[in-house]
């Protein structure tokens, strides 16, 4: 392969001389304009994924007859219907619903009557508090795991850590959830079954002022050292549940990538000229590892979303997930439309943030 | 790229690979076989042997299951609920009164067929849709790219949730459950399908290959029958067998939310796992712990034959043996494998749901 | 340089290399012997798999894992203070070995380089991982450093990252960071392989400073005979892993040894050689030959590529004019981006014309649909540059040939075509039973063999032949070459042949074309273009070509100098 790329760059060139100008005028245009094109695009991704949930869950019908049908008299609930608008067209209800959304009118429930953007603020504190500590355990238990695995690559601390890793994501949350429930909340007893908190400590939270929802920080407000310790005791088995699935996945994530930059060309350079093996790992090879992980692990905030309904469920912890399952039991759509949108918007934030991240590392796009 | 194997030189112009091997030995799987070392090797046989038993289960499992998915009693009696494994229940009996052994092993049925199910319409849809908008490109690519990256995205299991509202109207007989938890699934593989088709086929279509078809004026249907379909779903068995775990958790998702299939329509693990909730708090493990074990068993295998598919078709990641200890001749024959393949690993860029 | 006491820095000993493959052992390297003595440059020749680059890197130990070593590799340090044997040496001393006593240059520089760190800090990495410097005084010698291998304002660049720096500045940083710890030998693989003519000359320039000024002994890695008379003291010749011939480079350009040296050298194309060749086609044309129709005309042809996302566009072709006509073979010369490929593109139909005329027999290519110019088609040929891509991996090669015949109905499928299939195979020198061959079971020369029997098969008026060789070992090209001349001679098509060779070019075509930047500089025969080059960038382009003999690439080099002062 020596003799192959004296015009492959030159005659290749031609076709893709557009691009590669393009780039490098890009990095005179600068970063403001990338970063303004891909805070741009966060719109139309809500807004397809907003206009698919509508038209999906209006295939169903009017929310109205499915919560309420065969339980209300026929005239009752045509009068409902009517009184929610829901026997217009189609299209009106539609912009009418997309108004309302961008002025952060989400509706109100039908099961329970209540506010559904007042409901999103509420549980989503405690999804975000649940989020939070699981992708704590998951870069603290991901990445330094991924980054050993592709070092010692084919021999025998790899070959453990990488079935770990599929056994983390081959291991659906909720059962990993129940089982870690059976070892250490019924058989141990060391730490509690299920909830946010115990009684007690719920009681407390609800009294004090200007409650963020968020448990530690409101406890740590409180300042009461009890209070504390028992809403950790609560969080630790769901963010473990929580976090290993995401953890499997930035394990293997971590590892293809450094194995693919270690046995790049800059770093046998590196190494070429004595650069130590640990430093080629830690440095020369992670770096540029880093800019694709970035990217995906934006990708995962959509799992980690997706796992957490589940979580909820199986440790009661009263989030959006938890609410999720209740509002499907009552077939609440109107609720169940508003969590989902949210979730939308949410993964469209995270993603572009991630973008900004990959943007701030990577200096082909920051120059 | 100066990897490890471009060190390597070609002696002078002979082939860059030696004969494929043809026959049997060419199939796909036994060729990655016999191609593995080591520790791949090992976890590519683990693969294939616990993929196997699940299939072998799925296909025999009225033979090997002593009762059926919806029995409640025997001559006996009724099987009663939650009663511990015995000679007669090896795994107990569940809240709802089944056994649990017989529902574990029903329960690779359901998988088998949701699974075939849904990786067969996601296949046909995202590689028709791949193909046409990586080939002809313009408007309907754009507009295509956008929508299968939102859904991409946007979190697997809600989606499923949402079209199973839409199909679910109180279906629960066993095809309609399982198609109705199949199409769930392919409306959130369809994106992954025609990512990865459309990428490959916009890489082909650069190919000298591809254009040299357009020089001699191949029409655009026979440039995409004869040059681009085959080589651009060459990755394809490698994404299936990925997504096939995923569709196992997607449905056990689905199953433990309440959106599965009815007890008395089909076994399903999701379903046993969400009804077993409440025994754990009492300390009852089995109703539980078997169901569960059957996911991440038959997950692990499938994703164990997927990644050792990946690593293989990947040069840089795939083990090389060692050096020799016999010295050789100079051979005429050459030492590198095509790279062609580096460009699998978009595939785990999102890794599996659940 | 003569200062130097005549001491070995690198001395190998009955060197054996074999690579664990699937397809079981393989030896690369066997049992060379190699001594470069401080301060000389010794050049390694020859061609893909001839063991050059592992014998190289076996030097600084950079083999892959798959690799057996055995023999001795003793390395000397710059002051002759240590020797050690790299075969032996533990994971950790051979980092301290590493840069220290040898470094190395590589061949691509835009991967040798970290895309995510300033160059400065990657210096700055070699230098202490050797110890002994801070932060500061690493940047500062870092600073130097670049200065001494010409990067202009290297207080401010040293802070900037690798793409921000064009091909010829990166290979400078490449060698910079091997000059930072001013190592004793600087092994040098294919340094100038993946740059221009012009950016090479300067490269080489770079190179011999290297060991004028720093000292340094070269291990040159190269197939380029020409590379290897301007810059070598010594020549090692490499085939099939053995060392078949070592001698000083006079001797070995002007009476070389063995069989293989001799044949490698008659190999190397040689401006002026196909001067008398056109001068005798010219002779033989017919009367009224210049006045016959073009088979392609291009009148100030505008090519731009648009650009993305509010991105200006690019202009590869600007105004460009030439003809070609019946029979007539015109070489484009140019070097990357100058828009050469582009060009060829064009008139095969698969890149749009965007201004001026271009026509291409007797279709105006500007604004042409595609049904009006597919019966066109089957009156062009075309050959692709890469041997590797420009089979589909999934047809036989039988397959690959007939699909020409049957999209134009000439056979109702490529069984029926089998008999014209292996008429073309024999006209290009390939058994018949290739034709049941997989692509990727044919060497590099066999495939665009093939590629030439595809591109022949419908008996074109028409063939573009884009850099066809440019991927081949020079043995192989020459043949590839002398089978094109064949077949042109034979079937009389015309011809645009690009390359970047202005070798290869002068000794196929009639008349020559340079590109420069998308625009045509100079145009005429071989004789004239070469011979009296009037623009000044052809007489750049010509003076940076290395010539495959010693003397006259030292005139030239003279020459070079004056032109660039």
């Amino acid at each position: 392969m020596t003799t192959t790329t004296t015009e492959l760059t030159g005659g290749g060139a031609a076709p893709d001389a557009a691009p590669a100008a393009a780039s490098r005028r890009r990095s005179g245009g600068g970063l403001g304009s990338y970063l303004l094109i891909r805070f741009l695009l966060i719109f139309p991704t809500v807004f397809i994924l907003v206009t698919t949930v509508f038209v999906l869950m209006r295939l169903t019908g009017d929310p109205i007859t499915a919560a309420q049908g065969g339980r209300l008299p026929a005239e009752e609930l045509a009068r409902r219907i009517a009184e929610a608008g829901y026997d217009r067209p189609i299209l009106v209800q539609y912009w009418e619903y997309l108004t309302q959304i961008v002025r952060g009118d989400f509706g109100t429930a039908i099961s329970d009557g209540r506010e559904v953007t007042d409901m999103l603020t509420t549980f989503g504190a405690a999804t975000l508090e649940l989020a939070f500590y699981s992708l704590i355990v998951a870069f603290v238990v991901g990445i330094p795991l991924g980054r050993l695995a592709a070092y010692l690559r084919d021999r025998w601390p790899d070959a453990v850590l990488r079935v770990f890793a599929i056994l983390c994501y081959a291991t659906p949350v909720f059962f990993a959830g129940l089982l870690l429930k059976l070892v250490f909340a019924v058989n141990l007893g060391w730490l509690p079954v299920a909830g946010r908190a115990s009684t007690g400590a719920e009681i407390q939270l609800q009294s004090l002022e200007g409650r963020t929802g968020i448990y530690l920080i409101d406890a740590i407000r409180l300042g009461d050292g009890e209070v504390i310790q028992d809403v950790l005791e609560h969080a630790v088995l769901p963010a473990i549940a929580l976090g290993l699935l995401t953890a499997g996945v930035f394990l293997r994530l971590v590892r293809t990538n450094v194995i693919g930059t270690l046995g790049s060309g800059y770093v046998e350079a590196a190494r070429s000229r004595g650069v130590s093996e640990r430093r080629l790992l830690r440095k020369h090879a992670y770096r540029p590892a880093l800019i694709p992980i970035v990217t995906v692990i934006g990708l995962q905030i959509a799992l980690l979303l997706g796992g957490a309904v589940l979580t909820e469920t199986t440790f009661e912890w009263k989030g959006l997930g938890f609410q999720l399952v209740e509002y499907l039991q009552a077939r609440d759509f109107v609720a169940v439309q508003g969590i989902v949108v949210l979730a939308a918007v949410i993964v469209a934030i995270v993603n572009f943030v991630v973008d900004v991240i990959a943007a701030l590392i990577d200096p082909r796009v920051r120059y | 790229m100066a990897t490890a194997a471009s060190t390597v030189e070609t002696a002078a112009d002979v082939p860059a690979a030696g004969r494929r091997p043809r026959g049997w030995r060419g199939l796909p799987v036994v060729r990655q076989l016999r191609q593995s070392v080591g520790l791949q090797r090992g976890m590519l046989v683990a693969g294939l042997v616990l993929t196997g038993i699940f299939l072998l289960t799925a296909i025999f499992a009225p033979l090997l299951a002593p009762y059926e998915y919806n029995q409640l009693r025997d001559p006996s009696g009724p099987f009663g609920a939650q009663q511990e494994p015995s000679s007669a229940h090896w795994l107990g009996t569940t809240v709802g009164g089944y056994d649990v052994f017989s529902r574990v092993i029903w329960g690779t049925r359901t998988a088998l067929l949701v699974i075939v199910a849904a990786v067969l319409m996601s296949i046909v849809i995202g590689v028709l849709l791949g193909l046409v908008a990586g080939y002809f490109g313009g408007w309907l690519d754009r507009v295509l790219v956008v929508v299968a990256d939102a859904i991409y995205a946007f979190p697997s299991l809600l989606l499923a949730i949402v079209v199973g509202i839409v199909l679910n109207g109180g279906e629960s007989s066993l095809r309609g459950g399982i198609m109705a938890a199949a199409i769930s699934i392919t409306v959130v593989f369809v994106p992954q399908y025609l990512r990865v088709v459309r990428a490959e086929t916009v890489r082909i279509k650069a190919e000298a290959y591809v254009e040299s078809a357009r020089v001699i004026g191949a029409s655009h249907w026979r440039i995409m029958s004869r040059h681009v379909f085959r080589n651009a779903t060459r990755t394809l068995p490698l994404i299936l067998t990925l997504n096939a775990s995923e569709a196992i958790l997607t449905l056990a998702g689905l199953g433990f939310l309440g959106f599965g299939i009815e007890p008395t329509a089909a076994a399903e693990w999701g379903y046993d796992l969400q009804k077993s909730l409440s025994d754990v708090t009492s300390g009852i493990w089995w109703t539980s712990l078997f169901p569960g074990l059957a996911i991440v068993l038959v997950v692990l295998g499938l994703t164990l034959v997927g990644e050792s598919l990946n690593d293989l078709a990947d040069p840089r990641l795939r083990t090389r043996r060692r050096g020799p200890a016999t010295p050789a001749d100079v051979a005429e024959t050459s030492v590198m494998p095509g790279a062609y393949a580096a460009d699998t690993l978009y595939v785990d860029q999102k890794g599996s749901e659940l | 340089m003569t200062t130097t006491p005549a001491r070995d820095v690198v001395d190998i000993e009955n060197l054996s290399v074999t690579f664990a493959t699937d397809a079981g052992d393989v030896a690369a390297v066997q049992d060379v012997s190699l001594a470069v003595t401080a301060g000389e440059v010794l050049a390694i020749v020859g061609e893909s798999g001839s063991g050059k680059t592992v014998t190289a890197r076996s030097i600084l130990g950079l083999l892959p894992e798959t690799a057996l070593t055995r023999g001795a590799i003793m390395l000397t340090s710059k002051d002759g203070g240590s020797t050690s044997d790299v075969v032996t040496l533990s994971r950790r001393d051979l980092g301290q070995v590493r840069g220290r006593d040898a470094a190395m240059v590589f061949q691509e520089p835009s991967t040798a380089l970290n895309p995510v760190f300033p160059v400065g800090w990657q210096i700055a990495e070699g230098l202490r991982a050797h110890g002994g410097l801070s932060k500061k005084e690493a940047r500062a010698k870092a600073v130097d450093v670049l200065r001494r291998v010409g990067i202009p304002d290297p207080e401010v660049r040293v802070d900037h990252y690798p793409h921000q720096f064009s091909g010829g500045q990166k290979q400078r940083i490449v060698i910079a960071q091997a000059l930072a710890l001013d190592p004793g030998v600087i092994i040098a693989d294919e340094p100038t392989t993946a740059l221009d003519v012009t950016v090479q000359a300067e490269i080489l320039d770079l190179l011999r400073r290297c060991r004028d000024e720093f000292g340094a002994a070269i291990v040159l890695i190269t197939h380029n005979m020409g590379v290897v008379a301007d810059l070598a003291d010594r020549v090692a010749v490499m085939y099939q892993g053995r060392i078949v011939e070592q001698a000083d480079v006079r001797t070995l350009f002007s009476a070389p040894q063995d069989e293989y040296t001799r044949q490698l050298l008659g190999s190397v194309p040689r401006l002026g050689e196909g001067r008398a060749r056109t001068a005798e086609r010219a002779a033989a044309r017919p009367a009224g030959w210049a006045a016959a129709t073009p088979v392609v005309e291009a009148r100030d042809l505008r090519i731009v590529y648009p650009g993305r996302l509010r991105q200006p566009d690019f202009v590869a072709v600007k105004g460009v004019s030439f003809s070609i006509r019946p029979g007539e073979v015109l070489g484009l010369v140019g070097e990357s981006g100058s828009g050469k490929t582009t060009i060829g593109r064009a008139i095969a139909g698969l890149t749009k014309v965007t201004g001026g005329s271009l026509q291409v027999h007797g279709v105006e290519m500007n604004g042409v649909k595609e049904r009006r110019f597919r019966p066109v088609r089957e009156r062009i040929g075309f050959v692709f540059q890469d041997p590797a891509s420009s089979f589909n991996p999934l047809l036989t090669i039988a397959d690959a040939v007939a699909e020409p015949l049957v999209v134009h109905g000439r056979a109702k499928n490529p069984h029926e075509a089998r008999g014209r299939v292996d008429e073309l195979l024999e006209a290009v020198q390939l058994p018949k039973s290739f034709g049941d061959r997989f692509p990727h079971e044919l060497s590099g020369g066999q495939r665009q063999r093939a590629s030439l029997a595809r591109a022949i098969a419908l008996d074109p008026e028409l063939l573009i032949a884009d850099e066809p060789t440019s991927a081949l070992d020079v043995s192989v090209q020459k043949r590839v070459l002398e089978l094109f001349d064949e077949l042109q001679r034979e079937l009389g098509f015309a011809c645009l042949f690009i390359s970047h060779d202005l070798a290869v070019v002068d000794l196929l075509a009639d008349r020559i074309a340079v590109l420069y930047k998308g625009e045509l500089v100079e145009e005429g025969t071989g004789e004239q273009v070469l011979g009296a080059p009037q623009h000044p960038y052809t007489q750049r382009l010509l003076a940076s070509l290395p010539v495959p003999d010693p003397d006259a690439q030292a005139l030239r080099r003279t020459e070079w100098n004056r032109l660039r002062s």
